[in-house]
């Protein structure tokens, strides 16, 4: 069973329809005994940082989830802001993130280029896998997401398994051991995010 | 295209996809889970559908109905029609939609707006506002698809909408509505100068090069119906989309990076 971790916010329908569609089993749940045997877990996230965060923390859920996670080393993908929530900090709260993985949170700063796009950005953009990821199936001639985000992650390049361009070059993709994460919604990026499922599939089983 | 999005709109009657023109006159035009499914395959930017008669009929949203087309929208899937109060717009979110687009419930108070921003995040909620011009007193914001005045200009209240709490806005010319004519591209230049959110522009694209006007003009996305829904000048119904290099074509020199 893959589990989409409910913590009362996310988009979590929308990933549980894609499970559905590349043929595994999954649900929404918020049970410690449904997460304890679960596959996988799959952490999603809409709204604000702190929100988010004091919502995973009020859960109780967290401890659980770590032992999983950190100790039993159990497969586990972020998605959108999912994907943040496993830094140090961002610049949108004053809470502090997970800590999963070292790295903080940005927003995008357009001071440096003539042009000022907008934020959020919002669209489909190219992404480019420097180290060919596992999570990126490589019979695309390119990789195109949906984004919707006014932040960023900023890490260490040895965790980058995706970068896109929006005004500047940008981390949308990371790994860590049995963590991956993606600023995008593979969820709604209809061929090339039901690929990325079945490649996290395939990862897990 | 990239960040540039061509969003197919379809119009809902409750069960049954309709179209019309200047906001009268709808048809049947067909069953929306099966146009999801083939705009699903076209590998479209972004989907909106909109039940146009739920506020008129005070109906609640169609949540079985949307929740069964969610399943099958592998794209960012917006809906708008009847949302009045915020569980409306939470129930939308569980059941797998990730936008949802206020219209006459925001006119009515703006709170709703902010309130829904804070909770399921400000870039999944939309604003759409309808507007045509008045006898006297130019461009005016309608409410109830098209049918009250609210005597509201549109760029003023768009600036109030930004502020509430708004990720983007749609403005939809009720004049062009289903006439292919071409967008209102004066206001969309004027909105999009004026507003840090993005606009979409909606309201008779009958051409890629209208897309291509109205990107030029500043609009982040651009809508269209009959276009995507109609084919010839009987108007028989075919479900078209642009394909991806025809759009990144069109767009070049617009994709932001």
């Amino acid at each position: 069973m893959f589990v989409i971790i409910d913590y009362g916010t996310g988009n979590s329908g929308s990933i549980l329809n894609m499970l559905r569609k590349v043929g595994v089993e999954g649900c929404v749940s918020n049970d410690p005994e449904i997460i304890k045997s679960s596959k996988a877990l799959i952490l999603p996230g809409v709204g604000a940082f702190d929100n988010a965060i004091k919502k995973f923390d009020d859960s109780g859920l967290r401890g659980l989830i770590e032992e999983e996670v950190l100790v039993n080393k159990k497969p586990f993908l972020g998605v959108c802001l999912g994907m943040q929530l496993l830094f140090d900090r961002s610049d949108e709260g004053v809470l502090n993130g997970l800590g999963w993985i070292p790295g903080s949170v940005k927003r995008f700063n357009f001071d440096d280029i003539s042009t000022k796009l907008k934020v959020p950005h919002m669209g489909w953009s190219i992404v480019k896998s420097p180290n060919n990821s596992e999570l990126f199936f490589d019979g695309f001639e390119e990789h195109r997401f949906y984004f919707v985000h006014s932040y960023h992650v900023v890490c260490d390049p040895k965790y980058v398994i995706g970068t896109a361009q929006y005004g500047y070059e940008f981390v949308c993709a990371v790994r860590k051991d049995n963590i991956w994460a993606t600023q995008f919604h593979p969820e709604k990026s209809h061929k090339f995010g039901i690929q990325l499922f079945k490649q996290f599939v395939n990862l897990v089983c | 295209m990239l960040n540039k999005r061509v969003i197919p709109t379809l119009l809902l009657d409750n069960t049954g996809l309709v179209k019309g023109r200047n906001f009268k006159k709808h048809k049947y035009v067909g069953d929306p889970v099966n146009a999801v499914k083939i705009f699903n395959d076209k590998e479209v930017d972004e989907l909106a559908i909109l039940d146009i008669t739920a506020t008129n009929e005070n109906r609640r949203p169609n949540f079985d109905l949307i929740k069964n087309i969610a399943s099958q929208a592998f794209m960012p899937f917006a809906y708008g029609g009847g949302l009045r109060e915020l569980s409306d717009i939470e129930m939308l979110f569980k059941i797998g939609v990730e936008k949802a687009i206020l219209n006459t419930a925001a006119v009515k108070d703006l709170s709703l707006v902010t309130a829904a921003s804070e909770i399921v995040g400000q870039q999944s909620i939309v604003v759409s506002i309808d507007y045509k011009k008045t006898l006297f007193g130019g461009k005016k914001v309608f409410t109830h698809s098209g049918k009250n005045n609210s005597k509201l200009d549109p760029i003023e209240y768009a600036l109030r909408v930004q502020d509430a709490g708004a990720g983007e806005i749609i403005v939809n010319s009720i004049d062009h509505e289903g006439t292919l004519k071409g967008y209102d591209y004066d206001l969309i230049h004027e909105l999009a100068t004026k507003l840090d959110i993005p606009v979409i522009a909606s309201g008779g694209a009958g051409s890629l090069n209208d897309f291509k006007q109205a990107v030029d003009l500043g609009a982040s996305a651009v809508a269209a119906g009959d276009m995507f829904t109609f084919h010839g000048k009987h108007k028989a119904v075919l479900i078209t989309y642009p394909k991806y290099a025809e759009l990144e074509n069109l767009f070049k020199g617009q994709n932001n990076e």
